[in-house]
């Protein structure tokens, strides 16, 4: 599973049948920091999810599975709305003995959209 | 899924039987505000996709799920035509 941010839609008329009735949306994933990282990416959406939502996704096979028992032809779903983040990361080793560096940590950026 | 645009097509006389009747079509994948990516790719047509137009390929085993790609091998389709994509802009 990989977190992503919502950042786009897409609209299509004509699509397989086992694709009706189906939101996509342009996921961009993110690292942990909040970073863009990698290509955008369409998602069908399982969870409702708005625009610029923090959100995570899953990939492959595994995608359509959040739709069971419908078979849905999709290789990325957005499966949840991320609230919040808390990442503990070990002290870095520091060659020089300097304090350890203390990141800005992220958290609750998903229902405000604020793209921060 | 990822967004392509259909830049030509697959002639293959002798195949796979469980192809045979699948319209074949050469892909270039581009990003959501329609630059070009790099690489090309060959995929299973079940939209009826024509030359130039913007769709929607599935890749994977999730391939194989798509009404008429069922138990054939296949590992990229074209699931939908794409008719218009917004972007947020930019903050």
């Amino acid at each position: 599973m990989y977190l992503g941010r919502v950042v786009g839609r897409v609209w299509s008329t004509v699509k397989n049948e086992c694709l009706e009735g189906h939101r996509l949306l342009i996921v961009q994933p993110v690292t942990p920091e909040l970073k863009d990282t990698g290509k955008r990416i369409v998602c069908t959406d399982w969870t409702g999810a708005g625009a610029g939502e923090l959100i995570y996704w899953v990939r492959a096979r595994e995608a359509s599975f959040a739709f069971s028992p419908a078979e849905v032809v999709t290789d990325a779903t957005i499966v949840a709305i991320v609230d919040e983040l808390h990442i503990k990361r070990p002290p870095l080793a520091d060659a020089r003995g300097s304090e350890p560096t203390s990141e800005p940590r992220p958290s609750g950026s998903g229902r405000s959209g604020s793209g921060a | 899924m990822i967004l392509a645009r259909v830049v030509g097509t697959v002639v293959a006389t002798r195949k796979d039987p469980r192809l045979e009747g699948k319209k074949l079509l050469v892909l270039k994948p581009v990003s959501p505000d329609g630059k070009d990516e790099s690489g090309y790719v060959v995929a299973v047509d079940t939209v009826s996709a024509g030359y130039r137009e913007t769709v929607l390929a599935v890749s994977g085993s999730s391939a194989r799920m798509a009404e008429g790609c069922k138990d054939r091998p296949v590992d990229t389709s074209i699931v939908g035509i794409v008719d218009n994509v917004s972007l947020d802009e930019k903050k």
